[in-house]
């Protein structure tokens, strides 16, 4: 099928490489700060390029309060030329990587650092559910202080009634996650899930159980944008931006959230992309809740509204599958580890793309979509993104 | 009497010879007080405010702060109390002589007549059939209408109604002439005040505070334990507080008793 | 559907009574104008003055034009719920110990999709009816009921945290011998509660019989510590609903007044009483909060709305209930962390033996009364009854200077005033 052309500039000459996890942990004693170090480090070792040579640096993070990404220039002993810090949530790695490749294609500064990274404290989730937001604080947290369980299970279950979805068919998202979780050896879930436990699980905000949602963690992820001649100096190999999108706030009508922002700009992703989402050899949605991760498949243009159910019945989701999907096992498998969530399903992509995925690795991948979702400031999400990654031409 | 000393009356006591008769009700705050139409200003019921108790606001010490009217619990009215005593010399309870503090007291018992009629009024003829009994009143003494009221609870104690109250106390006559025949001292009761509880509407009105406040004599109110007092032969001892330009004052009324007598 | 409450069982001796703690507290300055219509009882949201747009959550400019004049305004109660989840495992203490606890969004027909607790009697589809109540914390909360308020609507254990229902509860009132006493003494025992009436000086006759049998006549004068105190230390605490009901109010300014007696009783009666009571039943009652369905629940001042304004006709009087308003301020600060509503009442000249000679229109008793227990049943904590104290405030509100011209020129109706 031809796509309309895109009047965006496309962003040639720009990759994305060294994607770095630092292995989570369901608990941490240690700051965000740690983390985040620990991230810029590996980068480092990864890219071969020294850390003192990065003269971009991007945050997301959700714990290192009161600083941000400016504070951690002097803390880690970075000295940069371009400086960002992207509040964004679920979303924070779609916007970092676009930005980040605006800025080395423009030549303001020649490599940049994108960091997701945050702590996890016995206490830092109720804090954060707290200090969420303004509207949060108004007309959310005091209304059963369910966070983002609540808000979501709101969302899914007017989706559900709306368009006929059955818990089991969110369960089988969860369940082929589980499976692409067991052969990644960072994830923290490390035992199969069937879909009878899944089913069987205790409810937590009806209708979402224990198995839709994800497990709070701390660790950070990372990966390093720049031009395509400056990685080829260093010696290494990047992913190539065939296509992304970002939108808050979009203008939909919904009355409760049955679309993310994505409808508004699919078009144009796939248009810039030069390629449909039947090229896509693997997908790597923001699986906050299985619900979300088939209102994406949707809205991505994978089947229609309202088919997302009858979709994963006839796909099989696993790595080996017939749509390989989030193929580290995600968020719900492999752990959230705050704003490290946002980048786990870009640094999965951008290595199936180079191939480098090892256990996880999709046999023949080369072209893929990672997407974001973030920001439930008071009844929605209100930031969604996607990038479609091809490996070397 | 030439060698009386004052040591003698301690000794007395020692001895059992002279004997100390309480005539004071505990001052509480749910004891009753005088109780006027609302518009008036009332009197003020006993309140106590602790200062301090052994605690951070006095470590080491328990003391209270105590607030009152100068006709609360028993207590003594002073001629200024009146406005026909108003503007007599020496009327307050700051000027009153001292000599006055320790007098003879004459206990007239109704206290039959008032169990039978709480609106019991004593009368001259009950006067002079006592003094048929017990010798004439004595110029310069108490004379103490015992009635046992001080033994009723609070309620019937106040013996209020829709109309006032109801208590027993003197007639008009009876007043005017023990003031002006008998010359007494003052006059003492066992209820809340000098006057009957219906006394309002007597002519004149308040009698016993009218006669006795008028000629510069003294009242008595809210006193017990007169059933432990001879009819005669008892001195009361009633210093008020020196309060300045006082019209009373709450007291401790104490008797001296010949101790040939009953124990009470 | 709501399960109807059953009467308490008595408490085990061997349980420490539950604390209470507090749902979520931090809430933005225009978040506060929700509580401030919460407070009062009314359904009312932030709407746009230039393009009319009704806003929520809580706004500082409108999202439709941008502009920054948001007035609070009366907004239609009606909506339906679009979707609803029960919250079974909250992360704050206050729900967790409360869960499963049922939240809804609720479609206003005005336009906002609003975030609401949602009433046992209705779920998903229904119409309902919204409100404002105010929760445990004293902040506002968007409740969603039943259109059609089915029977016993007032059990669902969701309203009952965010009300201070009489039913199964025991109220004390504090003087018995005003006609304001008497007549909430029976309001609150035909709604249900045990009622204690105090009664002070018990040597002075007082008509019993004017009381429902129900209630429990008890020796209290609010003028003395101790009194108060003996009281407390006997049912200080099974006391879950105060009402003080002892009043001192005397005509008279005071240029025109000798002495200072008059004004010493009505600050020992209103004042101080007010301090006694708040010094002994005040901590016992903070402390059981959360004790279970009768729980104590509220503490209820009935002022004279000349607390807002001196009325020179009665003006130390005025002063004085300035000053237990204010004091009803800190006890409410005080109160809160237990979870204890203090309710306000602001009347106009009560039609009693004190107010005779003012002329109408006048607060009957019974309206009070009424007025007390549908606060109550309400959970609302300021209160304005009749049509002087609704006259009043907004004249207040409107030109407080003038109030004050206005009020130096009204008599209280007697000849010479």
């Amino acid at each position: 099928m031809p796509k309309p052309a895109s009047p965006r500039t496309p962003y040639d000459g720009v990759v994305i490489a060294a994607p770095v996890t630092i292995p989570y942990e369901r608990y941490s004693i240690e700051s965000a700060h740690w983390w985040i170090a620990r991230a810029l480090r590996a980068l480092a070792e990864t890219s071969g390029i020294s850390a003192r040579d990065f003269d971009g640096f991007c945050l997301s993070s959700f714990t290192v309060g009161p600083d941000t990404a400016i504070g951690l220039t002097q803390h880690l002993g970075l000295s940069v030329r371009w400086l960002d810090h992207i509040p964004l949530g679920g979303a924070s790695a779609i916007a970092a990587l676009r930005r980040a490749a605006r800025a080395v294609q423009a030549r303001d500064c020649d490599v940049v650092a994108c960091v997701g990274g945050d702590t996890n404290h016995v206490d830092s989730f109720r804090r954060t559910l707290e200090n969420f937001s303004r509207f949060s604080q108004d007309a959310v947290y005091p209304y059963g202080a369910g966070g983002a369980n609540a808000s979501f299970a709101l969302i899914a279950r007017h989706y559900m009634n709306r368009f006929g979805v059955r818990r089991e068919d969110l369960g089988r998202i969860a369940v082929a996650q589980r499976a692409n979780a067991l052969r990644n050896p960072n994830a923290l879930m490390k035992t199969p899930l069937t879909l009878e436990q899944y089913m069987a699980a205790r409810p937590i905000a009806d209708p979402i159980h224990l198995y839709d949602c994800v497990m709070p963690c701390a660790g950070a992820e990372a990966f390093l944008v720049m031009r395509e001649e400056t990685a080829a100096s260093a010696g290494i190999k990047g992913a190539r931006i065939l296509g992304s999108i970002e939108r808050h706030n979009a203008r939909l009508d919904d009355v409760v959230q049955n679309h993310g922002g994505w409808v508004a700009d699919i078009d144009d992703l796939y248009a810039m992309a030069g390629v449909g989402p039947d090229r896509m050899d693997f997908v790597q949605t923001y699986d906050d809740y299985p619900v979300i991760v088939m209102m994406q498949l949707e809205d991505l243009g994978f089947c229609r509204k309202g088919e997302g159910a009858a979709f994963v019945q006839q796909h099989d989701l696993t790595i080996d599958g017939t749509f390989p999907h989030n193929t580290s096992g995600g968020q719900l498998s492999a752990g959230q580890a705050g704003a490290a969530g946002a980048y786990l399903g870009v640094t999965e992509a951008v290595r199936q793309v180079l191939g480098t995925a090892g256990p996880t690795q999709v046999p023949g991948a080369r072209v893929g979509l990672a997407s974001g979702f973030g920001m439930i400031n008071y009844d929605r999400g209100l930031s969604s993104g996607a990038v479609i990654l091809a490996g070397e031409s | 009497m030439t060698d009386f000393t004052p040591h003698d009356i301690a000794a007395a006591i020692a001895a059992g010879s002279l004997r100390l008769v309480d005539l004071t009700f505990t001052l509480s705050p749910e004891f009753p007080v005088i109780v006027l139409p609302p518009e008036f200003g009332q009197a003020s019921p006993l309140r106590i405010q602790q200062i301090s108790r052994y605690d951070a606001d006095g470590p080491g010490w328990y003391w209270n702060n105590i607030t009152l009217s100068e006709h609360t619990g028993t207590h003594f009215d002073a001629p200024i109390h009146w406005h026909t005593g108003r503007t007599l010399p020496n009327n307050a309870v700051d000027t009153l002589p001292v000599e006055h503090m320790i007098a003879p007291a004459c206990v007239i018992d109704c206290s039959r007549e008032a169990a039978a009629d709480p609106d019991f009024l004593l009368t001259r003829a009950a006067v002079e059939a006592w003094e048929r009994v017990h010798g004439q009143v004595a110029s310069g003494s108490w004379v103490l209408l015992r009635t046992d009221w001080s033994k009723r609870s609070a309620k019937d104690y106040a013996n209020l109604r829709a109309d006032g109250a109801h208590t027993p106390g003197p007639d008009p006559q009876v007043m005017q002439w023990l003031v002006e025949e008998r010359g007494i001292l003052g006059f003492g009761t066992e209820t809340i005040g000098t006057d009957a509880g219906q006394a309002a509407h007597f002519n004149p009105p308040h009698p016993a505070h009218h006669f006795l406040h008028g000629a510069g004599r003294y009242g008595l109110q809210c006193l017990r334990n007169l059933d432990q007092l001879p009819a005669t032969g008892a001195t009361l001892i009633t210093a008020p507080l020196k309060i300045l330009n006082g019209s009373g004052s709450p007291l401790r009324v104490l008797a001296l008793v010949s101790g040939k007598g009953s124990n009470g | 559907m709501v399960e109807p409450l059953q009467k308490p069982a008595r408490r085990t001796p061997l349980q420490r009574t539950r604390r209470q703690a507090l749902p979520p507290v931090i809430r933005s300055r225009s978040g506060m104008l929700l509580t401030k219509a919460a407070a009062e009882g009314r359904f009312a949201l932030q709407r746009c003055r230039d393009c009319g747009t009704f806003c929520y959550p809580a706004h500082d400019a409108c999202p439709v034009c941008l502009s920054v004049e948001l007035a609070l305004e009366d907004a239609p109660t009606g909506g339906l719920v679009v979707s609803e989840t029960t919250v079974r495992v909250p992360a704050d203490v206050y729900f967790k110990e409360r869960a499963p606890w049922r939240v809804a969004l609720v479609k206003l027909d005005c336009g906002p999709v609003v975030l609401a607790h949602l009433h046992a009697g209705c779920g998903e589809g229904d119409r309902v009816t919204m409100s404002l109540q105010l929760d445990k914390a004293g902040l506002a909360a968007a409740f969603a009921r039943p259109a059609n308020i089915p029977p016993d609507a007032a059990d669902d254990p969701q309203w009952r945290e965010m009300t201070a229902s009489p039913k199964f509860r025991r109220a004390l009132v504090t003087d018995g011998r005003t006609a304001v006493g008497r007549a909430t003494a029976a309001a609150l025992a035909a709604a249900g509660a045990t009622v204690h009436v105090g009664i002070a000086e018990p040597w002075k006759p007082f008509d019993g019989e004017a009381l429902p049998q129900s209630c429990e006549i008890v020796p209290l004068d609010v003028t003395d510590e101790r009194s108060v105190r003996d009281l407390a230390a006997d049912i200080g605490g099974k006391v879950d609903i105060l009402v003080n009901t002892a009043e001192y109010a005397r005509p008279g300014g005071l240029l025109d007044r000798r002495g200072t007696g008059t004004i010493r009783s009505e600050i020992e009666h209103n004042y101080l009483g007010l301090v006694h009571l708040a010094q002994t039943f005040g901590p016992a009652m903070r402390g059981r909060g959360a004790d279970g369905i009768d729980s104590a629940a509220a503490w209820v001042n009935l002022f004279s709305v000349y607390a807002l304004a001196n009325w020179p006709a009665y003006g130390t009087f005025s002063a004085v209930e300035a000053a237990c308003l204010s004091l009803s301020h800190c006890l409410r600060a005080e109160m809160r962390p237990g979870g204890i509503r203090v309710i306000n009442f602001f009347t106009g000249p009560l039609d009693t033996e004190w107010f005779q000679t003012v002329p109408p229109p006048k607060v009957a008793p019974q309206t009070l009364a009424k007025a007390i227990v549908s606060a109550l049943d309400r959970g609302i904590e300021d209160v304005f009854v009749g049509d002087v104290a609704e006259d009043v405030r907004r004249r207040l509100q409107a030109n407080p200077k003038a109030l004050e011209h206005e009020l130096a020129r009204q008599g209280n109706g007697q000849a010479g005033q």
